[in-house]
């Protein structure tokens, strides 16, 4: 199949019709625009539904509402657009329908600015909204995956009846790259608790008031086994040369792929270092880490933010070995830079 | 393994930089080459300068930014005071000189100079003057031979009207016939 050019937006947006999704409710905001520039475009021509909404929050909700109808719907924003959506995603994991959100992310906190950051990973990973839930995250490192984690974002969202998030740095939505294009999906799963008009059977009731505290628990309960169910089939990693590695390097996104020029770069020097990717961010790809510690003497968190994913690397550590920490904001650092560091680790500690 | 060429194109918003990026990024994609390209997007290209990275490879890209590219084409000045010291020892630099005007300081790097703007006047297509840098560029370091690049017009600028696509070719050719007489 040929190859096409296309920018990591466009190709996110292309992978979530090829998955089937025909809702896409948004506000516009850099870096992630492009995304409902490009559903503005096609969705119409295929019988699907493009609103721009009046606010985030109004967009959140009719992912609610389309996403309540079995219909695969999803939203896309940066930043400060999914603060404004964590009311909502607390509601659609309660509710527990399947929909994809997107966060093409920049730096914060506040408005902040417009270049690529990754310091909403607590946000992401920890659930950002109020109660107990929990939301699947994949992080794509390539214009390819923005494509295809689309489409695997909406099958983890059926399969576990739960919202799941891309969040990918401002440049990979902006970035160019060819991609081979995915076969359109046809065969959707049946969702038999879709509120799609109830004539001649029992109606299906979508809500998530519920005042019986026993009843209550209960919800809970079943939502937290779903997400253990999560944690042990969906933890997903790369590994790049960690089987002799003494420093371990760790990033996620399109900051990985940086990083790996640096490994491979600090690898013709002699030094025995390896990379753990992340893919998915929530669950935390922890057995990876702890793997790594067998061999690797020391660990280096990198990330577009001040230090967020480092406290998921010290859990999978527990305390086996140190774990350092080189971020940046607003600005991806370069593979030069993250080269020196690696060298400047290297030499001070001997490896 | 092949070294990766990482090329920086810079100038000012609106002189098409991210074209001129977008067409070499394409045009190598079409020779099967691996590419990526990156802008710089926001606040900054409203007015200002405006730039984006092209990286070509022969293997799978790890890391599509850096610090030092291998080559620069500089559209404007305020883009060779940024981006001088950034060139790889013994890089290149491609210079729109006519408006550019000053050489630059390093001494280990190969000046290519283009008149871009007066050649455009000449052919009544200003705005042409990113394919005529483009055409002389990829003429002098065949990245991807002008020969073949002249069949990929039409896949690139798909949609575009059929007048459109011949302006953008006789610039990229006023551009290749500029190297072969100054450069070679």
């Amino acid at each position: 199949m040929p190859k096409v050019l296309m920018k990591g937006n466009e190709a996110l947006a292309e992978g979530a019709i090829i998955a089937g999704c025909r809702g896409f409710f948004g506000y516009p905001i850099t870096p992630s625009s492009e995304i409902a520039e490009y559903m503005a475009r096609k969705l119409p021509k295929l019988n699907g539904v493009f609103v721009q909404a009046e606010s985030e929050l109004a967009a959140i909700n009719m992912v609610y509402g389309g996403a309540s109808t079995g219909q695969r719907v999803m939203t896309a924003s940066s930043g400060p657009g999914i603060s404004l959506k964590q009311e909502g995603i607390s509601f659609i994991a309660e509710a527990e329908l399947p929909c994809l959100i997107v966060n093409i992310s920049r730096g914060g906190p506040g408005l902040g600015g417009i270049q690529p950051a990754q310091s909403d990973y607590f946000q992401a990973t920890r659930g950002g909204g109020h109660g107990d839930y929990r939301t699947m995250v994949l992080a794509p490192s390539s214009v390819q995956e923005m494509m295809d984690f689309a489409v695997t974002g909406f099958e983890l969202a059926d399969k576990y009846r739960s919202p799941v998030m891309i969040m990918a740095e401002g440049t990979l939505g902006q970035m160019m790259e060819p991609i081979i294009m995915r076969e359109p999906v046809t065969k959707l799963p049946e969702k038999p608790w879709a509120v799609t008009g109830c004539r001649g059977r029992k109606p299906n009731i979508i809500n998530t008031l519920h005042l019986s505290a026993e009843y209550l628990e209960e919800r809970n309960h079943h939502l937290q086994n779903k997400y253990t169910s999560m944690a042990l089939n969906e933890k997903r990693a790369e590994s790049f040369q960690t089987e002799d590695a003494e420093l371990v390097v760790v990033a996620f996104g399109l900051m990985a792929r940086i990083v790996k020029k640096a490994v491979m770069e600090a690898r013709q020097q002699g030094v025995k270092v390896g990379m753990i990717r992340p893919i998915t961010l929530w669950p935390f790809p922890d057995e990876a880490i702890r793997q790594a510690v067998n061999s690797a003497k020391r660990f280096l968190a990198v990330e577009i933010s001040m230090g967020q994913m480092i406290e998921d690397i010290r859990l999978a550590v527990a305390g086996r070995a140190p774990v350092e920490f080189y971020g940046r904001i607003g600005i991806t650092p370069n593979p030069e830079e993250i080269y020196q560091e690696i060298m400047r680790i290297a030499q001070r500690e001997g490896y | 393994m092949e070294k990766e060429k990482q090329i920086l194109f810079a100038g000012f918003g609106g002189q098409g930089v991210l074209s001129m990026g977008q067409f070499l990024t394409h045009a190598a994609m079409e020779v099967g080459k691996n590419v990526s390209w990156v802008p710089s997007y926001g606040a900054e290209m409203r007015g200002g300068t405006a730039n984006c990275l092209v990286t070509i490879a022969d293997d799978e890209i790890s890391s599509p930014l850096t610090e030092h590219p291998l080559m620069a084409v500089i559209m404007n000045r305020p883009s060779l005071d940024k981006f001088e010291d950034k060139i790889q020892p013994n890089g290149t630099v491609v210079l729109n000189s006519s408006l550019v005007d000053r050489k630059p300081v390093r001494e280990d790097l190969t000046v290519l100079e283009v008149p871009v703007n007066e050649l455009a006047e000449e052919i009544g297509n200003p705005r042409g003057a990113n394919m005529i840098l483009l055409g002389a560029y990829l003429e002098k370091t065949a990245l991807v031979e002008t020969q073949q690049v002249l069949g990929f017009f039409e896949e690139i600028f798909k949609g575009k009207k059929q007048a459109v696509i011949d302006k953008n070719k006789e610039a990229f050719l006023v551009g290749v016939a500029y190297a072969k007489k100054e450069w070679l």
